[in-house]
């Protein structure tokens, strides 16, 4: 016999504390699982190849790590989007200004990041002519703390102060970045980015960047002040404002992080790809809002974590790269892409709905 | 130094042209327990959020603890010292019981601003010994409110009131949802409180309930404070015929 504990159970309600209920991120998890079961299964069957082991004879590796690598490549700049996603809406509301900050923040950036020199000829599309040029990285870095910052700034005072609805006044945040990226450089590239800029996204920093964001963003959101009330307005916002919590500025903190991640995210997509236009991050914040449902984290507010969100990268960058590996054509991929964010919506609605009915 | 706790004079709320709360004159003195009752819609709850700072009053003026006070949100009147258990319990459904009972006030381990660290094993603490306080019995404290039932989350909400409380707790309908022994339970802490001299206004539709628990009943018709009566001097008929109307009293100050 078990022995089972009750702490309060004077209503003669028996609670054995060791059975504890498993965390949500579990279910990611295990889906993750299936779904690389899934494309494996499918390669085998369809090509006789491998999604997720070494097949090569001339390489020596248990896993196929050139896939793998390039999954989480893949998906750690809209992740790092995804993060600031997350606090946004277990907050309860929604950021639909990632993907064109991303835009107009490199474009800005990256303007500020050119070298003088190109393979010893003076830089042919500097920005500002002769100044600004070979400018110590610390620039461009402030530059584009200053983007993020001012645009999730305004989304925040906006939806904070205004009461606009956040899918409204991030929306023409949306329009206005992307606007502000055409206009900058007339539409044109900028490309030549110093070599300390450069550095920034080469490699693998993409995925360590991510990486350490999210450890961040997930102690703060689990154990700080910030992360508490995250939780409470997203859970009842009136509830939250009795309380005594501000409200208020505490949309603004979320919104103005939420900018300043797309802004991180930003510098090292143009780092990494030695360029930055007007277009870069289009549709990015349906991405990141896609990784973020599919981890778990629920439309309606109040539930959620980072966990739940790198998973749920993990899982879209899984079934992207699964659609390239099964060989299926870009444009089903596209269409594939609209399903997964279609899809991870319905499940949520269904998890809402499942909840209420319990009550 | 007077005996009076709270007093509103001329209080008044307007919804648009919803005539909420008219002219409400109302006094509470040092340790005593005061009754609101009336019928739905009488404006009870509108009375509790003008005096508790969740709203602002369209007219009239609020006297707490010897001076004049104009609450810019619930917060300063908790810091003033009123306690309230709101109609609709004021719970985060995704927050667990520690969460909840400190919303507003966790208790930090190291102060970063806004990044501040949570003191999450002192709140569990705190929160087992304020149930056990009051003798709510919730088998799980990491569960969530969501899946609490009607009476665990009132349990909740009339335990954060308790646990805070320095100079006036008010609870709005707290036994609404609860079952037999848990009602017993909650009227045991607001017996605990009366023994403790801790002023106390019970909003309650429970005739049996109010005449067993407080020293005074007042009672709100149509927006308007219609009577004023000590426990001693009247009875549930009485009570009754003004809440209906069947009755009014002239008054000139609820005291
Ligand atoms: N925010 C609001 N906007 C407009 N009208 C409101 C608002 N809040 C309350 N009212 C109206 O004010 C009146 C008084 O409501 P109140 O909630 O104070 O009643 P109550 O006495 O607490 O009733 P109950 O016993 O049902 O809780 C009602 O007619 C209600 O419809
Ligand atoms: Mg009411």
């Amino acid at each position: 016999m078990t022995e089972t504990r009750t702490a309060y159970g004077i209503g003669g309600l028996t609670y054995d504390p060791r059975k504890r209920h498993l965390p949500q991120e579990v279910n990611v998890f295990i889906a993750l699982v299936l779904i690389v079961a899934a494309f494996e299964l499918l390669g085998r069957v369809l090509y006789g190849d491998s999604f997720l082991f070494n097949t090569r004879p001339n390489v020596d590796a248990v896993f196929n790590w050139a896939r793998l690598n390039i999954i989480i490549l893949q998906v750690s700049i809209v992740g790092i989007i995804a993060l600031g996603v997350t606090q946004v809406i277990i907050s309860g509301g929604i950021d639909l200004s990632s993907g064109s900050v991303v835009g107009a923040t490199a474009i800005i950036t990256m303007s500020f990041a050119q070298t003088a020199l190109v393979n010893g000829n003076p830089n042919p599309k500097a920005v500002f002519g002769d100044l600004f040029l070979d400018m110590p990285v610390i620039v461009p870095l402030l530059v584009a703390l200053a983007c993020g910052l001012t645009a999730g700034l305004i989304n925040g005072l906006l939806i904070a102060y205004t009461r606009i609805p956040p899918f409204i006044a991030t929306l023409g945040m949306m329009v206005t970045a992307r606007g502000v990226a055409r206009w900058w450089f007339k539409g044109e590239p900028i490309s030549f980015p110093t070599e300390s800029y450069a550095a920034i996204g080469k490699g693998m920093m993409p995925v360590a960047i991510f990486l350490v964001l999210a450890v961040l963003f997930h102690l703060i959101l689990r154990y700080t002040l910030y992360g508490k009330r995250c939780y409470a307005i997203g859970s009842n916002e009136e509830a939250a404002r009795m309380s005594g919590i501000n409200v208020e500025r505490h949309k603004v903190l979320v919104y103005t992080i939420a900018g300043v991640l797309a802004a991180v995210a930003a510098v090292v997509l143009s780092s990494k790809n030695l360029t930055a236009q007007a277009g870069m991050g289009m549709m990015y914040e349906l991405d990141a809002i896609a990784m973020t449902v599919i981890g778990g984290v629920s439309l309606a507010g109040g539930r959620g974590s980072i966990v739940g969100t790198v998973l749920g990268a993990l899982i879209f960058g899984v079934i992207i790269s699964g659609f390239t590996f099964l060989k299926l054509d870009a444009y089903y991929q596209e269409m594939v892409k609209g399903a997964i964010i279609v899809g991870a919506v319905v499940l949520d609605q269904w998890r809402q709905r499942r909840r209420q009915a319990r009550g | 130094m007077s005996d009076i706790v709270l007093q509103t004079r001329g209080l008044t709320k307007h919804y648009g042209g919803v005539h909420a709360l008219v002219d409400a004159d109302f006094v509470l003195r040092r340790g005593e327990h005061v009754a609101i009752m009336g019928d739905n819609g009488a404006g009870k709850s509108t009375f509790v959020r003008q005096i508790t700072g969740v709203e602002r009053p369209t007219a009239g003026s609020i006297w707490f603890d010897g001076r004049e006070v104009q609450f810019n949100g619930p917060l300063e009147a908790r810091e003033a010292g009123i306690e309230c258990v709101f109609q609709n319990l004021a719970l985060c459904d995704d927050l667990d019981v520690p969460s909840n009972l400190f919303l507003g006030r966790e208790k930090v381990l190291f102060n970063l601003g806004p990044f501040s660290i949570l003191d999450r094993k002192g709140m569990r603490a705190a929160t087992e010994a304020a149930l056990q306080r009051t003798a709510v019995k919730i088998p799980n404290l990491a569960n969530t409110i969501r899946n609490m039932s009607g009476g665990q989350r009132q349990c909740v909400a009339i335990a954060r009131a308790a646990t805070f409380a320095s100079k006036l707790i008010i609870m709005d309908e707290p036994t609404a949802a609860l079952g037999v022994q848990e009602t017993a339970q909650v009227e045991n802490i607001i017996r605990h409180l009366k023994a403790q001299g801790e002023p106390l206004i019970l909003v309650s539709h429970n005739m049996r309930q109010v005449f067993d628990l407080v020293d005074r009943i007042v009672v709100f018709r149509r927006g308007r404070i219609v009577a004023n009566l000590r426990k001693e001097e009247t009875d549930g008929q009485d009570v009754v015929a003004y809440i209906t109307g069947a009755k009014t009293q002239a008054l000139e100050d609820a005291a």
